[in-house]
């Protein structure tokens, strides 16, 4: 097995809340030591030593919610190019979305990702299945067999199940199974046909828009159905300063919650969209700029547990589209980091707390050793220098798809090396 | 002031003394209008398409007849019908009609942004003849030139509008105009059909007709877009009239010599008493409709110079 030691690195650890000099050694795809400083006595022979020069380790980023357009839409995304663009992003377990064509909602689809997967990505993907057959709300997919085949947690992506009837027996039986649901809080009445979220720039605009006061109601209704049925719950994304109140209250009543954001509605908000720019298009839409602020500060204290990439590839046909009809969401696997270090670079967040929301947390809700910098667990780490400009150009995206709302901008972080289970996947060229 | 424009999408692009430059030619061509010889030949040799993905009786007949009357080769479409049909995308059927060079696209589509979108695309000049419920310049640049011509001014009016804000591409277009020539503007209607975030437009809002209606020079009804209505805006058409209905009892509020307007089609007996609406007196409904060809001559007419412009720059010789 290879060793790997890592010198003078900026040690970022989540678990502990440090930023500090130190070295890491990785060997047998674990963290064999972490040393406060330099301490290259003691290496095994043939130990490869690589120089941080200062520059910053943090356990590998847990993408919840990823969507890999296999089966389906394979020249979207594929599992081959996910993986790349993964690696590339500092991403080192990506759990994907089931929303594919068909639906991942059989032991059988299941199984077919999970090999396409292994093949073709260089980094851990952890399938994730639907929570109801074709994720239409009707009838309880087989949770049980599903979760021996290896899905990590049952979700129906955007699609919210009306009734609370089904939501509520799929979340009782999920219980029994000890499986996490993830769901999509929004009040599907109030969100329908919904392009951009109402006030002053959705009505001058004339979009169809939805009032930020849907994701509460949603929020509300989940967390009603958790009291009765005490489930494992996560809100896939929370992105409105009005969810905030519940969320807290739910977590202070002892109920098994967590929430997510993206990493979109922390970096950009609702006037973006400005020119009916479809690449800024996601579902949820973009939020006001006070939302966002108040959605950065629940990231802070920790309300909002984890940050997503909610990566989304759509191909060029499906955005150049009216705003209304084009389709949403954003490819983000490689501009993730780059653009939570705008929240470290604007003062918002430090490093130990964006990575406790980027690997640490999601790990440890999808019952994950990673994420940390601790002996012992895997090596699955992300090398990169916080400071070093570049501006985006999509084109050199490692995704097929390329909408990104973050093409031309000016951003900071470059992923220098990426590990997983102590084997380097990716190298900054 | 010279006209710096490559499209017309929207007011919002659009600065006082652009609006101006647009009126003053505009009444031009209102008077010319009512003159002997319609014709000139500023259009003489462009093409100019009507691109309508929606149905539109008067604004169609409207920007076809301003062609003809400037010497435009002048097609409409009626998009509805067509390749979009076969599921062929906006951008597509605009690049082909673009191969075709056009010089002028008319523009009118269901979808906000939609001509936006494919102004990017094009290498003519695109007049906005409605997008969703974004904008409709045109429309606003006629009311305003109504205006003008009733009042004397164009500035410092006390200016309602009436009815189903939020649904009107209309009511967008002529509350950005109306602001930017320093109007004050007041909004009627049911909080129902009021957009949100409303207050931070800079207008005052009225959901008693009465009240909002108190000593102004203007008053603007728009149409009740019943079929853009999702069901349950409002309770019935006669509580809706009765409420909000323009009829000579509520009109004595305003100004005595208040003008009345509307964009049309109009729903008689919903938002107007029919009467009221032909009162020769009050109401410049008719000369609304004749502003329009008015304005589309002049904004065409601009844009086309630009074009030439543009192909042939200063001091080089074709």
């Amino acid at each position: 097995m290879t060793h790997i030691h890592i010198t003078n690195a900026r040690l970022i650890d989540p678990e502990n809340g440090t930023d500090t000099l130190g070295s890491l050694t990785m060997a047998d795809g674990v963290i064999q030591a972490v040393h406060p400083e330099d301490s290259p006595q003691g290496l095994e022979t043939g130990t490869q030593v690589i120089d941080a020069r200062g520059k910053c380790l943090a356990p590998g980023i847990v993408d919840i919610g990823v969507k890999v357009c296999e089966p389906g839409e394979r020249h979207k995304e594929s599992y081959r190019s996910a993986g790349l663009a993964a690696a590339a992003g500092g991403v080192t377990t990506m759990a994907t979305r089931p929303d594919t064509l068909p639906a991942i909602d059989t032991p059988e689809v299941l199984e077919f990702t999970r090999r396409r997967a292994n093949e073709a990505a260089p980094v851990h993907v952890l399938p994730m299945a639907a929570l109801t057959k074709g994720r239409a709300g009707r009838e309880m997919t087989e949770i049980g067999f599903l979760m021996d085949a290896g899905a990590i947690a049952f979700t129906d992506c955007d699609h919210v199940i009306q009734s609370t009837k089904v939501f509520s027996r799929a979340l009782t039986y999920a219980r029994a199974m000890g499986a996490l649901v993830i769901a999509h809080p929004q009040d599907p009445g109030l969100s329908e046909g919904a392009a951009a979220t109402s006030g002053k720039f959705a009505s001058l605009y004339g979009l169809p828009a939805v009032s930020p006061m849907a994701e509460r109601m949603g929020l509300d209704r989940d967390i009603a159905l958790l009291e009765m049925t005490g489930a494992r719950y996560h809100a896939d994304q929370i992105t409105t300063a009005r969810a905030l109140p519940a969320l807290e209250r739910a977590k202070a009543n002892g109920l098994d919650i967590t929430a997510g954001t993206s990493i979109h509605h922390l970096t950009l908000n609702e006037l973006d969209v400005a020119g009916y720019r479809t690449f800024f298009k996601v579902k949820p839409p973009l939020r006001s700029e006070d939302d966002r602020q108040a959605i950065i500060e629940a990231v802070r204290t920790g309300l909002i547990d984890i940050i997503s990439s909610m990566h989304t590839p759509q191909d060029e046909e499906s955005k150049r589209l009216p705003f209304e009809q084009a389709a949403s969401g954003a490819v983000a696997l490689e501009t993730l980091l780059p653009a939570a270090l705008r929240l470290y670079h604007a003062g918002a967040l430090d490093l130990p707390t964006l990575f406790r929301a980027m690997s640490l947390n999601p790990a440890k809700r999808l019952g994950l050793p990673s994420g940390r910098l601790s002996v012992g667990t895997p090596a699955d780490l992300v090398l990169f220098d916080a400071d070093a400009p570049f501006i985006l150009d999509r084109a050199k995206l490692l995704s097929k798809s390329k909408n990104t709302p973050f093409d031309g901008a000016r951003m900071q972080g470059k992923v220098l090396a990426t590990f997983v289970d102590g084997h380097i996947v990716y190298e900054a060229p | 002031m010279p006209f710096a424009h490559d499209h017309l999408l929207g007011i919002e692009h659009l600065s006082p003394g652009d609006i101006t430059t647009l009126l003053d030619l505009a009444g031009q061509y209102a008077d010319m209008g009512r003159g002997g010889a319609k014709h000139s030949d500023a259009l003489a040799g462009l093409t100019q398409i009507n691109m309508f993905f929606e149905t539109s009786t008067r604004t169609q007949a409207s920007f076809e007849l301003a062609g003809k009357r400037l010497g435009a080769d002048v097609m409409s479409m009626s998009m509805q019908a067509s390749s979009i049909k076969k599921g062929e995308t906006l951008i597509d059927t605009t690049m082909t009609l673009n191969a075709m060079h056009p010089d002028l696209l008319v523009v009118r589509h269901p979808h906000s942004g939609a001509v936006d979108l494919l102004a990017q695309k094009v290498n003519c000049a695109v007049i906005n003849a409605g997008d969703g419920r974004h904008e409709h310049p045109t429309q606003a640049l006629l009311d305003a030139l109504t205006i003008r011509r009733a009042k004397g001014r164009l500035h410092r009016l006390n200016i309602a509008i009436c009815g189903d804000i939020a649904h009107s591409r209309v009511a967008r277009s002529n509350i950005i105009l109306l602001g930017k020539m320093e109007n004050r503007i007041r909004l009627i209607g049911p909080p129902t059909l009021m957009p949100a975030g409303i207050g931070e437009f800079g207008v005052e809002v009225y959901e008693n007709m009465q009240e909002g209606l108190k000593g102004v020079d203007v008053v603007m009804m728009l149409r009740l877009q019943r079929e853009r209505m999702d069901g349950g805006f409002i309770p019935s058409e006669r509580e809706y009239y009765h409420r909000y209905g323009l009829d000579a009892e509520k009109l004595a509020y305003a100004a005595p010599d208040a003008i009345v307007m509307h964009p049309g089609p109009m729903n008689r007996g919903v938002e107007i008493d029919g009467e009221l609406a032909d009162d020769i007196n009050r109401s410049v409904i008719r000369e609304q409709v004749e502003m329009g060809v008015a304005v589309r001559m002049a904004a065409m007419d601009l844009l086309a110079r630009r074009l030439r412009e543009r192909q042939s720059p200063p001091g080089v010789m074709v």
